[in-house]
This record gives C-alpha cells, structure tokens and sequence, in this order.
C-alpha cells in the first residue's frame, strides 16, 4: 500500500435532531483497498459517505479524504472523487453522448478516452437515452461518468441493491478492472454481503450509527471460529477469546469467538465460519444489545 | 494454463484457493516449469475477485519458491521444485507417528487430532475492533 490514507474519520458524527445517524467513528481507508461498508439499512453507511463528498457537515470529530477536509477545501478533494450516489440518478432523457457531454463540461480532469472506451465496451450507443436503459446499463453509464473524471477515490453507495445477478457481477467487474488499472482506492456501501468476500479487501461493518468491526477480510476470516461442545457456561472461553454470539440448546453449546491466538480445546469441535456469518453474528448482537436497552429507554 | 474457481462459501480465504489450486496443478502434472499464470487481469475479469488478493496469492506462490513473477511480462512457474528428500518424509513419519501413539493415549480421537493440527499449522491471528 502507497502513502498516506485515502480516508481517515476521527470520532466522526452526524446527527438529525435528537438521532445520531452516525456516532463516534474512527476509521482508516487505506490507499489502494477496496473496502466494503456493510451494515442493515439505516446504518449510517449513506451519511459517511455524504460526508466524505461534504454533502453534510459533521456535527462532532473530523474527517480528512486524500488529506484533506471536504468541506473546508472542497478543490482539493472533489475532482479526485468519483461518486455514485444510491440509485445512480442520471438526467432520464438525455442521450448517452449528452451524458458524457455533461460529465465533460463538469470535470476538468475528464478524460474522454476513459468514457469512450468504456461505452463501447458496453455496447451501448451514445443516441440512446438514458430512461430507456435497463438498471444495469444506467448503473454502468453512472460508474462511466464517475471514472471518466479519473478519480483517486471511487465512492459507490449500494450501487448494486437493485440490479440483477448477472448486471451486478459485470458492474464490480468494471469497478475491478478499473482497480487493476488505476490502483484506485474503493469504497462502496452494501446490505448484501454475498460477493464482497471476493470484491473486497477490507471491511467495516456499521449498525445503529456505530462501528461495530473494522479490518482486513483475510484477518477477519481467520481470526473468527464457530465452536460447537456440550452444552456449558461460555465463561471459560470468554476469558480467553471474544464471544460475538453464543446459543445453547439443552444439551449443546455453540459460540462463535473471535480468537486471541491458538483455540483448539478438546471440549470444542471447530469450524471455519464465513464472511457473512462473521457479518450477522456482529449486526445479531448489537441488535441484541439494542432490545436490551430499549425497555429502560421507555421506562425513563 | 491454468483456469481458476471459487468456492465462496468455504471460509478459505480467496487468495488461499488460488495458492492451493496452483500447488494442486504443479503436483498433477497441469503445470510445468516455465508456464505461465493467468494475469491478474485475466483473474480478475474472470471471477470478479479484487485484484489485490491475485498479487496477494502470486507473492505468496513466489515467497515459496513455486513461481516467479517477471516483472511486467508475468508470473511463471519457477523452473525447479524443491523436492522433499525421501529420508525427510520418513524421519517426520515417524517422529509424527511417535506424536499420535501419544495424542491417542491422552485420549485425542482422530478428528481431535486432525482439529488440533490445523489449528497449530494456522499462525494465531488478532483481529482489530473498533
């Protein structure tokens, strides 16, 4: 990994009235990662992003994109960000040529080439128009429009929640291939967390406003077991290792830990878990966490 | 040349299947010294896969003195594999059996013994929270 970070969020926070849609977050994004935010909706995974674009003003802590504050200097850091925003809106009865025509008068650092290529390898021609595209040739011409400009940054929020499986495996592979190419950084929003094992190098999983994991998905697979013995108090291996969810059933006990080191026992049978279960076990208990405190909420 | 696939659902991280199916081709003979890997382009179009994780798997494949990557031309499958000397294999037969007379008097079944041994042969990870 190059330099300095392509995004840095320091006790981040953003509140609409008494609701706090993003709270206390501290995260790093490195340069050349493609990270994936997950969380259920609501998460605030919209807000971080419209912060780092200074859409919206931080009501607490700082956030720094490609070094620089995206509010206080936004020349500094909008032409070096792509961003396609939740349902990739475009002008519905332009042309695709008025499209790009738009993209070119807006970006001085657009680059035609990019544009051009990337259309034809679409097959799509620049008389048709846009409302008359399906959802994945709009979502396609979207992320055109954003590389075009030749970003450092591509932020791309829930860019595939709508689009069927095949459109959605081609519109990651245009944003892959532009990573193979350019070495671009990526960050993109998800409520699906199938595919982002293999889109994704990073991984930050946000619910109720609050981080709740952030890492490598390499670490995290290997750092997460789900252990299944006879049923017992899960006490002696929380001492040890990190307990994200634990259910029991008359006779058994199963636990999923993060592991702090080696976690063979004799008592336990082991298996790997994958990504998505690492990602529900987290969001599983904090909603846990959150119909624990909801009664005392009412109560006060 | 060699064709890559995923099992999604494994928990193997992605850049692992990649070193093991390579490891795997060298073994049956579908990869010779000299022959050359996919690209990381070609990997990354054909599974849709962060291009990261292929260099990740190359590195790792290069680190163990499987393949060579030439810079700007590709990566190759280095020309001679170490291979294990017999006398090896059996010394660590042996001092393995010797471990598995004891594994099995201490009670350990098979399946126990199997668990404990990729427990060891994975290096103990930390994962950070925020």
């Amino acid at each position: 990994m190059n330099e300095s970070p392509a995004l840095e969020a320091t006790a981040l926070g953003k509140r609409y009235g008494s609701n706090w849609a993003l709270r206390d977050c501290t995260l790093t994004i490195p340069a050349g990662s493609v990270t994936a935010l997950v969380g259920p909706n609501g998460a605030g995974k919209t807000t971080l992003l419209q912060l780092a674009v200074g859409l919206i003003e931080p009501a607490s802590g700082a956030i720094s994109v490609l070094g620089h504050d995206p509010r206080a200097e936004p020349l500094a850091v909008l032409p070096r960000v792509g961003f396609v925003a939740q349902d990739h809106p475009l002008p519905r009865r332009f042309t695709i040529g008025e499209t790009l025509r738009l993209g070119r008068e807006l970006n001085p650092s657009w680059d035609d080439a990019v544009a051009e290529r990337r259309i034809d390898e679409l097959g799509l021609s620049r008389r048709q128009r846009v409302g008359t595209l399906s959802g994945g040739q709009q979502a396609q011409v979207a992320l055109t429009l954003a590389l075009a400009k030749r970003p450092e940054l591509l932020l791309l929020d829930e860019p595939v929640a709508s689009l069927d499986p095949l459109a959605r495996r081609e519109f990651l592979t245009g944003v892959l291939r532009a990573v193979t190419e350019t070495g671009i950084t990526v960050v993109l929003s998800s409520h699906i967390v199938a595919d982002l094992e293999r889109i994704c190098d990073r991984l930050i999983i946000l619910a109720n406003g609050r981080t709740q994991l952030v890492g490598s998905i390499e670490e995290l697979l290997a750092g997460h077991r789900l252990l299944t013995g006879p049923r017992t108090d899960a006490a002696a291996v929380a001492r040890v290792h990190t307990v994200i969810r634990e259910s029991h059933t008359e006779r058994q006990t199963t636990l999923l830990v993060r592991a702090n080191g080696h976690v063979y026992d004799a008592c336990w049978e082991l298996h790997e878990v994958d990504l998505e279960e690492i990602v529900l076990a987290y969001l599983g208990m904090t909603s846990a966490a959150a119909r624990v405190e909801a009664p005392a909420a009412v109560a006060r | 040349m060699i064709e890559f696939h995923l099992e999604t659902r494994s928990g193997v991280p992605t850049y692992l299947q990649l070193v093991q199916q390579v490891r795997q081709a060298v073994r049956l003979g579908i990869l010779h010294p000299g022959d050359q890997l996919p690209t990381v382009k070609e990997v990354v179009e054909k599974l849709t896969i962060n291009p990261n994780t292929v260099l990740r798997a190359y590195r790792e494949l290069d680190l163990e003195g499987l393949a060579e990557g030439r810079r700007g031309v590709g990566t190759f499958i280095a020309s001679a594999q170490p291979p294990v000397p017999p006398n090896d294999v059996k010394t660590l037969r042996s001092s393995l059996q010797r471990w598995i007379d004891r594994a099995r008097t201490a009670g350990l079944d098979d399946e126990n013994m199997a668990a404990l041994f990729a427990d060891t042969l994975r290096p103990p990870t930390i994962s950070r929270v925020a």
